[in-house]
């Protein structure tokens, strides 16, 4: 098997050297009923050509060639080339966690660098390493609150991402912190679409741990995040701020009143990959520095003076503290985070604005286009790229029309607000064209027309 | 090293100074060498209780983290700022950075404690020498 | 550096080399340098103020600004200070540092696999589909489980994901049980994540084997008991041969067995858990299955369990409908529910299924068994000049102690340091705790007769340094870039990012007029 580097004659002489008289000399330990004695069911061995076959037939399954206006939690960006030039060199893709500094220094200090663009970006003064993703950094943004406050109530916007929300529930469950969703107002208030600020104020206690919003929220609209900052603290809670959509920070102000942010950075580089592997980052005020979970690195000198970088603070971790740690988490996203500041270095401090607000541009001319023929929902509220679109024609037909034009239309919302009724939501970023947009326009209106032709 | 004969020591390695119904509680020469380089206290707050033989905070080195445990009850009065920027001094002068000072609720507690000589032996049997 | 007097080894494996410098990005950022071009916008400009209102970033953040080039050569330069598989063996207990085939990396790139939206149509995603259903047949088969979930994004998840589920089971059946039995032996994620469920941790010490001690076990089970965790092979790399009786002292009292996968690597092939009696299982597809480390991420941690725990699996599900084709499915009331968004590290599930079809049922077996040959290679050529705690045969991997080094004041960590200088990655030191100053090493079927025969060297050589010449060892490394870093400052006064100005040993730019 040609990832095996021995030939039988090596290995007959090395078990001759160990003084073994056949291979299963070495495996009698495992109980004689136990042992298999049958070739696994798995698919014979292939030939290097027959792999990339079969997931080239696999991948011919998928879209091909169709315009998305997708969002939701995943963006399609462009992603540098010289992203997968880079991480795809061996001593960035074979290399191990950097517990020993002396020969890692390449992964350590390009962590210093995200963690440093990572708090330039959000306002706060550390970050860590990176989460699995947005949803479960949500869940340990809101266990790391609680252990800050010493207290077990939870408020979460109903705007946050309704997966996310599902697996704080998850996390949750045997903590003692369930979550309290806070509702939105509706369409037609001046702040559409944002959470219900005298809602979030009647809910928030002396026994609120957090209040996590999420800006720009699912709808795309973007949160007033001082007046919610205020509202939290004047009760002692922490204010959590969750990003979804990383690019957003280019153009969007950053959350800087919050205590914590979390974000999720898988726009900034990271292949779309049919849902993972994506990028959680968490980021907080210093004071928070040792509840905070995750691997950190920092900046040190060694014996000859000379600067270094080193995991650090690892007393806070499972290899350490183990049942008290702050958190499980052993393995990160290091590589996923490594193509995020890869993509944060190319387009730098101008990069980021430009590239932000090409994306507005872009969901500014798609939610005009696309709202002249349905109904554009919380369009009184500041959004990023992202919006809701209300119509007569049911989703199901309307993106079958769509599909039939090689165009995947906005997401239904329906199962998670049926309250909307027929409502998608859509996505336009740098790399949706004028003319995908008016091509969707245009057959989101034929509908339109034939109803208004009744 | 000299263990102060006035002091009373506990097992876990902390150590007690007690002058009336006040005791300063600490760690001993022989806890900070085990642990290393201290890099972090985890004190208890101001006016919370602590309980004989539970544990009040913690002490970091840079690969290992020890719990302390309390010597006696009572309610802590005040607690060492100065180990917040300077956890060394541990290190350098274990016997005089108090963690806590504890106003005592049972002062007979003391008396179970050990004494220097008794403290010198016991970690003589725990290092084998 | 090294003393005139004793022994200093030779390096087989290496030799020094200049190694580029290269400060943080932002040491050489310049305002106006740019390394990207954004086609030019086609729909009408906008002004960010008039749209975000009060919601509009007024400052820019501070990101460097480089060329292409310059980013190239930063990261490139970063990328020559780091040691990885693809430049020698990892040692490495327990994290099974095996060959990672580029063939994985291509075909998790082609274009309808690297760019599929998770929330594409279904009909626009039978691919990715029919990739993870065969992939969940294979790692059934493989395990003996009934059924998986691949949702986990590393071990550690799946540890929760599956003392999630085994509080689940325990609360549908009125109890949900108080505590959790974990060896002395475990790796650190086992007991965090069981007081991340609400359980209390129950320790187990270790028999004189460094196994399971199952009398001790079966005194501490009872009806509070929810499950024990156990890593087999051991983190000793050994086998635990009473298992079957491990599993029945554990069903007697209705607790579950929980299996870690970490040690996977020794068992495909040969063995299932499935079969000796473990309810629920998570495994490793960057350890076993040869998914990149990447430096400390992504993994993919996927949990397997028994037919009776299927209901509580995460949710959502790839099933075949009554049409006879894939959909994804909720259909679980049981459920433990979601642990993350979206279905998984499908990225990771492209690599370990290209990593299965590679290898084939043959080399499959192959693979184990010539892990199982390295490790017992490496222990038979050191065990004269390092301590071997427990004489039980070992699987993948070896645990030494440094009981005879430390006479001379050597202890684990500094053999691991020297180590680097003969051209390898250090061992596990220190772990497991049960033994004290060990040595882990596990060298995985990708190391050919020659790579570990320079590593039984150069610990041989280290061995003999240390008797003759102790100073060396313990002040080593001696060949890196840097030599060994203020850990304790780095805890005291921790500085985790970059704040302008740049650092002391900023590079310095000679001036035109300086003689030659």
């Amino acid at each position: 098997m040609r990832y095996l580097p021995k030939s039988d004659a090596e290995r007959a002489e090395m078990l001759r050297e160990i003084g073994a008289s056949s291979i299963d000399d070495l495996f009698t330990a495992i109980p004689e009923e136990y042992r298999l004695t049958r070739d696994l069911k798995v698919p014979r061995q292939m030939g290097e050509s027959e792999i990339v076959d079969y997931f080239k037939a696999a991948a011919e399954k998928n879209a091909k060639v169709y315009t998305s206006f997708l969002g939701a939690g995943a963006y399609r960006h462009y992603r540098p080339v010289i992203i997968d030039s880079l991480v795809q060199r061996g001593e960035f893709l074979t290399s191990y966690t950097p517990y020993q500094a002396e020969i890692t220094q390449g992964t350590l200090q390009a962590i210093f660098e995200f963690q440093t663009m990572i708090c330039e970006l959000t306002g706060m003064d550390i970050a860590n390493a990176s989460m699995y993703d947005g949803s479960t950094g949500a869940a340990e943004a809101v266990m790391m609150a609680v252990r800050v406050t010493g207290r077990d109530g939870v408020l979460v916007a109903k705007t946050v991402h309704p997966e996310y929300r599902e697996v704080m529930h998850t996390y949750a469950q045997h903590q003692g912190h369930e979550a309290l969703e806070v509702a939105y107002y509706p369409d037609g208030h001046a702040q559409a679409g944002r959470i219900d600020l005298e809602a979030l104020e009647q809910a928030v206690n002396e026994e609120t741990a957090c209040v996590l919003v999420q800006s720009p929220n699912f709808f795309g609209v973007v949160e007033d995040i001082p007046v919610i900052a205020e509202i939290a603290h004047k009760k002692g809670a922490l204010l959590i701020v969750s990003i979804a959509e990383a690019v957003s920070l280019g153009i969007v102000r950053p959350p800087v009143e919050a205590d914590i942010v979390s974000m999720e950075a898988q726009s900034f580089g990271v292949a779309l990959s049919y849902g993972g592997p994506y990028c959680g980052v968490l980021a907080a005020k210093e004071k928070y520095l040792r509840q905070m979970p995750g691997r950190l690195v920092g900046e040190t000198k060694d014996s000859e003076g000379r600067r270094g970088f080193v995991l650090t603070l690892s007393t806070r971790e499972q290899h350490i503290r183990r049942e008290k740690a702050t958190s499980n988490i052993c393995t990160n996203q290091a590589l996923v985070a490594l193509m995020t500041t890869i993509f944060m270095t190319v387009y730098g401090k101008q990069g980021m604005r430009e590239l932000a607000v090409q994306n507005l541009a872009k969901g500014r001319y798609a939610a005009d286009a696309l709202g002249a023929h349905g109904k554009l929902l919380f369009g009184q509220s500041p959004r990023f790229h992202e919006f809701v679109l209300q119509t007569e024609e049911p989703p199901k037909r309307l993106n079958a029309r769509l599909m039939e034009n090689k165009i995947i239309g906005g997401l239904d919302l329906r199962k998670w607000y049926p309250e909307l009724g027929n409502a998608t939501l859509w996505c336009a970023t740098e790399l949706t064209t004028k003319e995908q947009i008016d091509a969707a326009a245009a057959i989101v209106a034929e509908i339109s027309v034939a109803s208004a032709a009744r | 090293m000299a263990y102060p004969a006035n002091y009373r020591y506990t097992r876990e390695h902390e150590w007690i100074e007690v002058y009336g119904k006040t005791g300063k509680v600490g760690i001993t020469d022989y806890a900070q060498n085990s642990l290393g380089d201290i890099v972090f206290v985890e004190s208890p707050k101001v006016g919370a209780a602590v309980k004989k033989g539970e544990i009040f905070g913690s002490v970091e080195s840079v690969k290992a983290v020890s719990d302390l445990y309390s010597p006696v009850t009572g309610t802590v009065t005040e607690v060492n700022e100065e180990l917040a920027s300077s956890p060394e001094k541990i290190n350098t002068a274990a016997h005089d950075s108090w963690i806590m000072k504890v106003e005592l609720s049972d002062p007979a507690e003391v008396d179970s404690l050990m004494t220097a000589s008794d403290y010198e032996k016991f970690i003589a049997e725990e290092t084998g020498h | 550096m090294a003393t005139t007097n004793g022994f200093v080894g030779t390096t087989r494996k290496v030799t020094a080399h200049l190694t580029q410098n290269e400060p943080l990005s932002f040491e050489k950022s310049s305002p106006g340098k740019k390394g990207y071009k954004l086609a030019p916008l086609d729909v009408p400009e906008v002004d960010p103020a008039a749209l975000l209102g009060g919601a509009a970033r007024e400052d820019e953040p501070g990101l460097p600004e480089l060329s292409e080039i310059e980013i190239i050569r930063h990261f490139t330069r970063l990328s020559t200070w780091n040691y990885a598989i693809d430049l020698g063996m990892y040692p490495l207990g327990s994290c099974t540092m095996k060959y990672n085939p580029r063939v994985n990396e291509f075909v998790s790139r082609l274009e309808g696999i690297a760019e599929a939206h998770p929330y594409q149509p279904e009909r626009l995603s039978r691919g990715a589909m029919v990739i993870i259903k065969l992939l969940k047949d294979c790692l059934m088969e493989i395990t003996g489980m009934d059924a998986i979930a691949l949702h986990p994004a590393a071990g550690a998840h799946g540890e929760f994901t599956g003392m999630l589920m085994t509080r689940a089971y325990h609360q549908s059946k009125g109890n949900p049980r108080k505590s959790v039995i974990i060896p002395d032996s475990a790796h650190g994620t086992n007991p965090a994540t069981a007081a991340s469920c609400g359980y209390q941790v129950v320790n187990l010490k270790s028999n004189a084997q460094g196994g399971v001690d199952v009398a001790a076990l079966a005194k501490v089970v009872n009806e509070d008991t929810a499950a024990l965790m156990l890593t087999n092979p051991s983190t000793i790399g050994v086998f635990e041969s009473e298992i079957h009786k491990i599993a029945d002292v554990l069903h007697d009292k209705g607790a579950l067995l929980y299996m870690d996968g970490a040690n996977m690597n020794a068992l495909v092939g040969k063995t299932r858990p499935g079969d000796f009696g473990v309810d629920v299982m998570h495994l490793n597809l960057h350890k076993t299955f040869s998914t990149p480390h990447g430096g400390g991420g992504p993994g993919c941690g996927p949990v397997a369990c028994k037919q009776f725990l299927e209901p509580f699996l995460p949710i959502p599900f790839v099933a075949l409908g009554d049409d006879g084709l894939l959909h994804w499915s909720s259909d679980r009331p049981q459920s433990i529910g979601r642990v993350r968004m979206f279905y998984g590290n499908f990225g990771m599930f492209v690599r370990a299924l290209a990593y299965i079809l590679a290898n084939g049922p043959d080399g499959l077996r192959q693979t184990t068994e010539d892990a199982v040959l390295n490790a017992n290679y490496i222990r038979k050529k050191l065990e004269d000049v390092y301590e071997l705690p427990y004489d039980t045969p070992s699987m993948h991997e070896v645990v030494f102690s440094d009981k005879r080094q430390v006479k001379n004041g050597v202890k684990t960590g500094d053999v691991a340091k020297r180590l680097i200088d003969y051209g390898f990655h250090p061992y596990t030191t220190s772990f497991p705790l049960i033994v004290s100053g060990a040595l882990m090493i596990e060298p995985t079927e990708s190391e050919s007769r020659e790579e570990l025969d320079l590593f039984v060297d150069a610990m041989r050589q280290i061995a003999r340094e240390a008797e003759e010449n102790p100073e060396l060892v313990i002040s080593a490394p001696h060949s890196t870039r840097i030599s060994r870093l203020d850990e304790t400052t780095a805890a005291r006064k921790p500085v985790l990012r970059w704040k302008g100005p740049p650092a002391d040993d900023a590079l310095e730019v000679d001036t035109p007029a300086k003689e030659w």
